[in-house]
Formats: C-alpha cells, sequence, structure tokens
C-alpha cells in the first residue's frame, strides 16, 4: 500500500481543514451518496462473502453513477482478479479496495495539480471558462469570482456569452453584486473582440485575475468550436501566456456524452481543469472519472449548492468516500 | 472510440461465428451483452437496460429467430422495434382545450425551460395560428427574466412579468387572468430551475399547480442526462403529475437514452425535442428515429429529409441523366461534392446511413481533406478543362498546381477519382437498364437520382 498511501497524501487535502467547512461539503454531497452509500453498505451486510453476484452489483452502482460502462466494467474485473489471487472474500474489504483503485486509476490518469488558480508570475491571470449550454457557467464565474475577490485580488469578469438573450445581463448583475468590473460587448457581436477589450482592461488596470465567461456551445457544432479557439487565441495577443487556465463546467447530470464534451472542448481549447457542477443534487457526477481516465483532465472545483460559499476545492478522497463509502475518511 | 454502433458490435460478433448457420443460446448471450453495453452507452438507465433485455430475449427466443434470415439483422429489428414501441406514438402534441390552454414547463436547473418556452410559443402561433402568452415565473437567478423577454420577442408572443419581486404563485395568477382577458388561447408558465428534493421549491410548483390548474406540465430533459434523469422525471412526476417530456439539446451528439428509461418508467410521452439555438428550431418526436439514435444505428430519415432541403432536385435530376448518359464533367462532379457538403460532413452522412458506417475517424476527416483538394484543384482549372479535362497536359497540370498550392500528384488524384466515377455510372446505367442496382451503391447513389 505504499503506493496507495503517497498518493493518498498527495490528492488528498490538508487534514486541518475546519470541522464547519469539511461539514459542509458533507452536506453539499449529502444526497448524491445516500442513496449510493447506504446501497453499498446493505449490500456488504447482505452478503457474508463476495461471491460473482456481488460483484455485479458493484458494478451496477458504478454505472448508476454515471462513471462509464468502460470504466466500470474495467474497475470490476480488476478488482475480481485482485481479490481472487489474495484470496479476499470479505465484502467490507472488498469495497476498499474498490475505493483504492478508484483513488489509484485517478491518480495515475493525469498530473497531480493544485486546486486553486495558479496565478502568473507578473501581469494578469486571464481565465477561459467553456461549457455546453445550461451547465453552470456563469454562476460558477460568479462564486470563483468571490473566492478570489476574498482572497484579495483584483477580480474582473468578461461578458463572452454575447449570444444568449440575457446572458450578459445575469453576468452583469453578479457583477454588480460583488463590486467588480465588467467587460462588455455589443449584442451579438463578436465574442473574441470582447475578451481582448477584457484582456486590455487587466493589462491597463492591474487586475489580478480576469474570468472570460463564453456562450454555451454543444461540442458537434464545428463553427461554434472554432469560435471558442479564435476567443482563446486573441487573449494571448494581449498577454501572451493567456489563458493561464482554462476550465471546462460539467453539470453532474450528464451521462457519457460527458467524455465526448471533455474531448471535443479539449480540441479547440488547452483546457486545464473541470468544474463539477449541481452536485448537490442527487447525481453521482461519475462521468468526472471516465475523463479523468480517458483524458486526463483533473477536477479542479466542486459546486455544491446555490450561495455563493458553495463551490468547493475538489477532493478526491472526500469525493470518493463519500460517494462509495458515506463516510469521510 | 468509446462508441462502437451496435451495428459493428454485431458485425464482430457475427465475425467470430461465421460458418454457424443459426443462433444458439450462446450466440445470443454474446448479442444481448453487446446490447446491453449499447445501451447503457445511450445513458439508458441500468434498471431498464435490465428488464429491456429480458424483454427481447423472451421475444427472440419465442420467435423463429433460428430460421431463413440472417440472424443479425433479426436481432436487431427485434431491438429497434421495441425500443420504438416502448418510446410510444408518433408526435403526441399539446393536448389543447376549449378557450386558454395552460402550459406549464419544469425541470432541473439548465435543462433548457426558457429556450423551449419561447420555441413552443413560436410553434403555436406561427404553425398553429394561437394567439399566445409567456409568462415569467423565474424571479430567482439573475437575467432569466430579460432572457425570456428577448425570446418572447423573438416569437412574436406576447410577454407577461411582474418582475423579480413578486411570488411566483401570484405570477402565475395573474398572468393567466391577464391572459383570459386578453383573449388568448395559449399561456406558457416558465419556471425557475430546481432540484427535485429541493422541497421549498417543489412546494411553490405544487402551489402553482394547484392554483392554476396547467392543462399541461412539461419536464424538460437534457438529452445528455445520465442515469439519475429517471428519479428527477420520477419526483417531478409524483409532486405535479406530469403530461410529458420536452427533449432540449438533441442537436448534440449525445444519444438521448433517458427517453428510453423515463418512458419505460414513467409511460410519459415525448411531446417536443429542441433541435438548434433558434426560435424555430424545435420538433416533433419521432420514436423511430430515436430508436435509431439510441442504437447508434443512423437515422436515414432524417438524412434523407436533410438531403432533400439541401439539394435542388432539378439540378440534381439533370445531373444524373448527365451522369447516365456518360456527359458528367468535373464541374459536375464539384456541385455534387458541394450538395454533399451542404447536407453535412462526410463523417455525419456516415453516421447516418446504417449500411456504411465502417470510416474511422481519420478516414473521415481524410475525407474531408480531399474534399477541399478537389475543390481547390478544380476551382484552379479553365472552364473549358473542367469539362474537357482530357486536355490538360504536364504544362496545365503544372499552371493549376501553382494556383491552387497542390501538386501534381494531387491533381492525378482528382482526374482518377473523376474517371472512376464516371466508370461507375456507366456501369450504373447498364444495371439500371437491367432493373437491378449494383452492390453497395443504395448510400450514395441516392444523391444523384
Amino acid at each position: 500500500m505504499g503506493l496507495f498511501s503517497f498518493l493518498k497524501n498527495k490528492f488528498s487535502k490538508k487534514e486541518e481543514a475546519k470541522s464547519e467547512e469539511l461539514s459542509s461539503y458533507e452536506k453539499g454531497l449529502e444526497k448524491s451518496r445516500k442513496n449510493f452509500a447506504s446501497r453499498l453498505d446493505a449490500l456488504s451486510k447482505r452478503y457474508a462473502k463476495a461471491d460473482g453476484e456481488y460483484f455485479e452489483e458493484l458494478e451496477t452502482i458504478l454505472i448508476e453513477s454515471d462513471v462509464g460502462v468502460g470504466l466500470s466494467i474495467r474497475l470490476i474485473e480488476q478488482l475480481m482478479e485482485e481479490a481472487d489471487n489474495d484470496g479476499v472474500t470479505d465484502p467490507k474489504t472488498i469495497n476498499e479496495k474498490l475505493v483504492d483503485a478508484m483513488f489509484v486509476d485517478y491518480a495515475t490518469k493525469g498530473d497531480s495539480i493544485e486546486n486553486e488558480i495558479r496565478f502568473a508570475k507578473v501581469g494578469p491571470t486571464v481565465l477561459l471558462v467553456c461549457g455546453v449550454n445550461g451547465v453552470g457557467k456563469t454562476t460558477s464565474i460568479a462564486k470563483l469570482a468571490y473566492r478570489y475577490k476574498n482572497q484579495g485580488k483584483k477580480v474582473a469578469l468578461v461578458a463572452g456569452d454575447t449570444f444568449r438573450a440575457g446572458a450578459v445581463e445575469q453576468l452583469g448583475v453578479w457583477a454588480d453584486r460583488l463590486s467588480i468590473p465588467l467587460i462588455k460587448g455589443k449584442e451579438n457581436g463578436d465574442p473574441a473582440s470582447v475578451a481582448f477589450d477584457g484582456a486590455k482592461f487587466a493589462v491597463e488596470n492591474k487586475i489580478d485575475l480576469l474570468i472570460v465567461d463564453t456562450a454555451g456551445r454543444l461540442q458537434n457544432k464545428t463553427n461554434l468550436m472554432q469560435e471558442l479557439a479564435k476567443i482563446s487565441r486573441v487573449l494571448s495577443k494581449e498577454i501572451p501566456e493567456a489563458p493561464h487556465e482554462t476550465f471546462l463546467i460539467i453539470d453532474a447530470t450528464t451521462g457519457q456524452n460527458g467524455v465526448l464534451q471533455a474531448k471535443a472542448f479539449k480540441e479547440v481549447t488547452p483546457v486545464t481543469g473541470i468544474v463539477i457542477t449541481k452536485m448537490d443534487g442527487t447525481s453521482k457526477g461519475g462521468i468526472i472519472l471516465s475523463i479523468r481516465d480517458e483524458l486526463g483532465v483533473p477536477v479542479r472545483f466542486i459546486g455544491l449548492g446555490e450561495k455563493m460559499e458553495d463551490l468547493r476545492e475538489f477532493d478526491l478522497d472526500k469525493y470518493l468516500y463519500g460517494l462509495l463509502l458515506g463516510e469521510v475518511s | 472510440m468509446a462508441f462502437e454502433s451496435l451495428s459493428d458490435r454485431f458485425s464482430n460478433i457475427f465475425k467470430k461465428m461465421r460458418g454457424e448457420a443459426r443462433l444458439s443460446e450462446k450466440n445470443m448471450a454474446d448479442m444481448l451483452r453487446e446490447i446491453r453495453v449499447a445501451l447503457l452507452e445511450a445513458d439508458v438507465n441500468f434498471k431498464v437496460v435490465k428488464a429491456f433485455i429480458e424483454d427481447v430475449k423472451e421475444k427472440a427466443l419465442g420467435q423463429d429467430v433460428y430460421s431463413k434470415v440472417n440472424p443479425s439483422q433479426m436481432v436487431v429489428k427485434i431491438v429497434h422495434d421495441e425500443i420504438q414501441e416502448l418510446l410510444g406514438e408518433e408526435n403526441a402534441g399539446i393536448n389543447f382545450v376549449k378557450g386558454l390552454t395552460t402550459i406549464m414547463l419544469v425541470g432541473l436547473q439548465g435543462t433548457g425551460k426558457t429556450t423551449s418556452a419561447g420555441k413552443l410559443a413560436y410553434q403555436f402561433i406561427h404553425k398553429l395560428n394561437k394567439k399566445t402568452m409567456v409568462a415569467a415565473l423565474d424571479v430567482y437567478r439573475p437575467g432569466a427574466i430579460e432572457q425570456l423577454e428577448t425570446v418572447v420577442a423573438n416569437a412574436g408572443a406576447n410577454f407577461f412579468s411582474m418582475g423579480n419581486k413578486e411570488n411566483p404563485v401570484n405570477i402565475a395568477k395573474a398572468a393567466q387572468r391577464k391572459a383570459m382577458e386578453e383573449g388568448m388561447d395559449v399561456l406558457i408558465l416558465d419556471t425557475a430551475g430546481r432540484l427535485q428534493i429541493d422541497e421549498g421549491l417543489m412546494d411553490e410548483l405544487k402551489k402553482i399547480n394547484h392554483e392554476v390548474h396547467p392543462d399541461e406540465v412539461l419536464l424538460l430533459v437534457d438529452a445528455a442526462s445520465g442515469q439519475d434523469a429517471v428519479n428527477v422525471a420520477n419526483a417531478f412526476n409524483a409532486d405535479l403529475r406530469l403530461s410529458g417530456l420536452i427533449m432540449s439539446r438533441l442537436d448534440g451528439d449525445a444519444r438521448g437514452g433517458a427517453a428510453l428509461s423515463i418512458k419505460y418508467l414513467t409511460g410519459l410521452p415525448i411531446k417536443y425535442v429542441g433541435v438548434g439555438e433558434k426560435v424555430s428550431e424545435l420538433e416533433p418526436f419521432y420514436p423511430d428515429r430515436m430508436a435509431d439514435r439510441i442504437l447508434g444505428m443512423g437515422d436515414v430519415v432524417t438524412l434523407v429529409e436533410k438531403a432533400k432541403e439541401a439539394i435542388d432536385e432539378k439540378q440534381a435530376e439533370k445531373d444524373a441523366k448527365k451522369m447516365m448518359d456518360g456527359e458528367f464533367t468535373l464541374e459536375d462532379m464539384l456541385r455534387q461534392m458541394k450538395q454533399i457538403q451542404k447536407i453535412g460532413s462526410i463523417g455525419f452522412i456516415a453516421k447516418m446511413i446504417p449500411g456504411m458506417p465502417k470510416l474511422t475517424d481519420e478516414q473521415k476527416e481524410h475525407a474531408e481533406k480531399e474534399m477541399k483538394v478537389f475543390e481547390a484543384i478544380i476551382n484552379s482549372m479553365t472552364p473549358y478543362e473542367r469539362r474537357h479535362p482530357e486536355v490538360l497536359r504536364f504544362s496545365h497540370k503544372n499552371r493549376i498546381a501553382k494556383g491552387c498550392g497542390k501538386t501534381n500528384a494531387d491533381i492525378n488524384r482528382v482526374l482518377r477519382r473523376f474517371e472512376q466515377s464516371k466508370a461507375m455510372m456507366k456501369q450504373m446505367k447498364q444495371y439500371q437498364k437491367s432493373g437491378k442496382m449494383p452492390p453497395g451503391m443504395g448510400g450514395f447513389g441516392g444523391f444523384g437520382r
């Protein structure tokens, strides 16, 4: 277990997290994991010994959490083999092994990246935010702006969604509430030119963090994806390293299509992380594990509610244990 | 790639069992496992998949699967028909009542309620000639009312709002009064998105339901929804007695298995599907197409319809006649290629035609690049050269190559392809005379007919 504890230390947040924060994380995830955890628990009670049927039920639990068919089948097959080799039949031990296997899979499938935005050494840091329609881009941006404003950063927003009716107003309301500048362009104007204006504004006004909103777009619409690529390119004209971070927002209710979303967005922009939203619902958001498994993109933040404080750093340990075992280690 | 179509999976199974003439219990098991994975990858709920597989097994084993037809076709057809049947009747539209019909839209956040409100209003006004009002009940999300106002204006409907300080229950009541006063035929209530486990907000919907008695309560379901979609639908249905669903974002590439799960477990009909961001992009629901989509079998009907829109039929007829007579020129070939481009990418076309999904992503990309090369080369020729490519000599080719930045080899490839097309056309003509189609010509031949 040397490797495992090493990875765990690397990926788990420091345990001195305030108990208040811990419990709010738990509370947010509660609904997601309730069903899951109680089922897993009931399962291990029902079976004195793990047999083929037991593993099948474990597979069901993974699939029903949207972990993805391929990954679920692979994880369970590995688990069966390992249990067989080690002669383990105790359901509880096998559950633990499953969590470990998922942990290792996530930890080894890509770089470990700190959750917080990595700020540029000098000048403004630009965060580009993208995703399909209705996943909660604008709300997530507001929460991120709130987070970094509270950390003492000078934050500004760019209303890059010039397409959807009400999008600029929506972002404007948040900018007002947070008393931070909003850079906007003409309705139905070119989003790349607004992004360019934003970057210029950020340089001139010594902004620490510039967050660029973009219109929701389905990943199979080539012209819209090209538009996004252009926004990303244009930002670097004013600030060479920009965008320093590109977050893809994924809705926790998303099924298998999430992998295709991540793949397509990664092709046109340098996606550096995922924010998974709406985790306070009953969906488990398991697709993030498939995304990591296939594309190596890490989750950075997790949306656990409608309040400004409800955006948390992603903690793999808590996520898996919460989801699979219903307990925070 | 992650998502093989069911036909791909089956063709692999049948490669293995070549030589065996009939389906065995074991072969059936292999196939059923593939069907299971295909359905799960389409986000059909796990429980539904399980029950569904049992149904199919029973049906298939009870029938004469062991005889005559290609067993794979047989099973695919059983699965397809079963899904289609489960998905329900075609186009279950809105049930309009005498006087004012009130429709309430509900759903999770971000499922497309506001956009769909505008699209429904557009349909009612422009297709059914009904006076329609849309009321803004989302007092929570910033920008929601502004968004609806714009969308409603685009649809040409009346807009009703009391700002974001009033209680949604009161807004709904006032909207209904106003709609009646103004002699509206339809009132659409656009409610705020909410989690089905948010008791406070669910109570609000129950109250609205109780006060205004909507004639239809429609749940918005995103086509990309995962396994949890059935729980959401069940909860909304339990609290509000839904009358149907609208599936949004079917213009994406999600398989939309949630449609099958929800229909299977709740019996609720799918009334409309959203197929784009424009206000006119709402379509009736076609169970047969949805069945194809869930199974990844290609949507032939849609393709044919799209093709019809894109191709000027008269021109196509002329082209076809010319081709058959051997007068086919490079210009004709380019025009045909452009028509195909209008319908969609090659990859898209390949996906839509069940018989030809053998292209890999790389091949598709290659085909599209090739089209661009062809276009550049043909455009660099003189009109005479395009009609009489046999006159092209080395010096001509050098000039053309310079003009379009391609090589002589590229040009030769175009010419070779052209000769092949011409030869194929001739062959087709002979087949046509004898009343048969050459094998494998069903797909693309259809375009130039």
